[in-house]
């Protein structure tokens, strides 16, 4: 393999992981607290599970394209690929914080409160301890699927390994294809193996 | 008034259907009060308002000489142990942690919290050298439960309320743990409030029993008197005392 191109590898794949690892830390930023909020609010249960849900719909090719325009947010660029992927994290996060939450033993949650524990403390010291591993198992899933969709920032100038896909699939090539696909699969089993390690570490509900 | 709980013409309703209707009885310092029903009776509701779990629709609840309304409800919660049948332990809580589950929320140094546990423990049948850093998993379902009861007891609550608590264990366990109940409330003095709907225990445990049916309170006896009542609900309750199945 000429070192130029091992060089390019490291570069993007270093570029897809700064790519991914923004992306993700928004979705949660995001994510997990609405998803507690909505545990506790169930008329915009509904609407917000549903935007999630179309924006994973969407095809993510099209996706990227409508952001484009966008004024803001939109435009060529990291800015809008990150966006996207977020948007597409979004669900997986949300939706295993509700359920995670949710499916908490109501004895448990009764006791709680019986208990005198105040809101804060039936979430902190109750709730999220017991919704933990399902917490990340959404966590994980959206970071594999983000790992994957992030090649496709490459087409609206995201950068990171799908600039090496574009390119072979462009002058076919099926070692740019490889240079780009190996290592993108590569970095989503181990982020798959690493969160699932530590989803297996925590206690046990 | 020296009264621990008074309901006074409790009501309370939901979706147009009367859940207790004009409820009154008083629970003095020290007296055990069974709330015996059927399902559907009104008797965990009615247990419920004590702890301010849920609010009357009208009337109110006096909780040591407050109602239940003028209450912080986390400060009236810390002061009253409550016993369900599915017993909510904490799965990712040691035995210990769960039963100093209020004293740490009450802030106690962790040592005077760890004495009491262990007392607590002792006290409930389970040496804490042997159970205190078990989790609830690892536990019996009659184990379970003990550690329920010493989870209500242990910031020494004067009021106890018990939500049909043996209810989902085996007959000889229950029989255990009703005596361990009985055992504790001469011992502590504590003032509990008790629903089941089990006959045979109520007449075990309570000093006064209060029937409900369909929302109101029927009787209201010693457990003598009411095994003397006339009411026909009271005689259907009393006649599961000493059924005999007749087989065809």
């Amino acid at each position: 393999m000429p070192s130029g191109l091992l060089d390019e590898i490291l570069n993007l794949s270093a570029e897809h992981l700064v790519l991914v690892l923004i992306s993700i830390s928004i979705a949660t930023a995001i994510g997990i607290p609405t998803g507690i909020l909505l545990t506790r609010r169930l008329a915009p249960r509904r609407w917000v599970l549903g935007f999630a849900s179309v924006m994973q719909t969407v095809p993510s090719l099209a996706l990227f394209g409508f952001l484009i325009p966008l004024p803001l947010i939109g435009g060529i660029g990291k800015r809008t690929a990150i966006v996207a992927l977020v948007l597409y994290a979004l669900l997986p996060i949300l939706r295993n914080t509700l359920t995670g939450i949710l499916s908490v033993d109501p004895a448990v949650r009764e006791s709680a409160i019986a208990m005198g524990m105040t809101g804060a403390q039936l979430l902190r010291q109750v709730e999220i301890p017991l919704a933990a591993r399902t917490i990340l198992a959404g966590l994980r899933v959206a970071t594999v699927t983000t790992i994957g969709t992030a090649t496709i920032a490459a087409a609206i100038g995201g950068g990171g390994l799908g600039v090496f896909i574009f390119r072979g699939v462009a002058s076919v090539d099926s070692t740019q294809i490889l240079a780009g696909a190996v290592p993108a699969a590569l970095i989503a089993l181990f982020a798959d193996g690493g969160l699932g390690w530590v989803e297996r570490k925590l206690s046990p509900a | 008034m020296s009264a621990i709980v008074a309901f006074q013409n409790v009501s309370y309703v939901i979706g147009g259907k009367a859940i207790l209707c004009d409820f009154s009885v008083e629970v003095e310092a020290g007296e055990t009060l069974v709330l015996l029903g059927r399902s559907g009776s009104g008797k965990t509701t009615a247990l419920k308002m004590v702890n301010a779990m849920m609010v009357p629709t009208s009337g109110e609840v006096w909780v040591e000489g407050k109602p239940t309304t003028a209450w912080d409800p986390i400060r009236l919660r810390r002061r009253i142990g409550y016993v369900i049948q599915d017993v909510g332990l904490f799965p990712h809580f040691t035995v210990a942690g769960n039963v100093g589950l209020v004293p740490s929320l009450e802030g106690w140094p962790p040592a005077k919290t760890k004495a009491r546990v262990d007392d607590l423990l002792e006290q409930v049948g389970l040496p804490p050298e042997q159970f205190a850093l078990r989790y609830p998993r690892e536990l019996s379902g009659g184990q379970r439960q003990r550690v329920g009861v010493a989870r209500a007891l242990a910031a020494d609550p004067p009021l106890l309320l018990f939500d049909e608590p043996f209810g989902a264990l085996d007959p000889v366990t229950r029989l255990e743990l009703q005596k361990l109940f009985i055992g504790l409330r001469r011992r502590l003095g504590k003032s509990a409030i008790f629903v089941t709907h089990d006959v045979r225990e109520a007449m075990l445990v309570g000093s006064h029993i209060g029937l409900l049916h369909q929302g109101r309170l029927e009787v209201l006896a010693t457990p003598s008197e009411f095994a003397r009542a006339t009411v026909e609900e009271a005689q259907a309750f009393l006649a599961c005392l000493n059924a005999n199945v007749e087989v065809i």
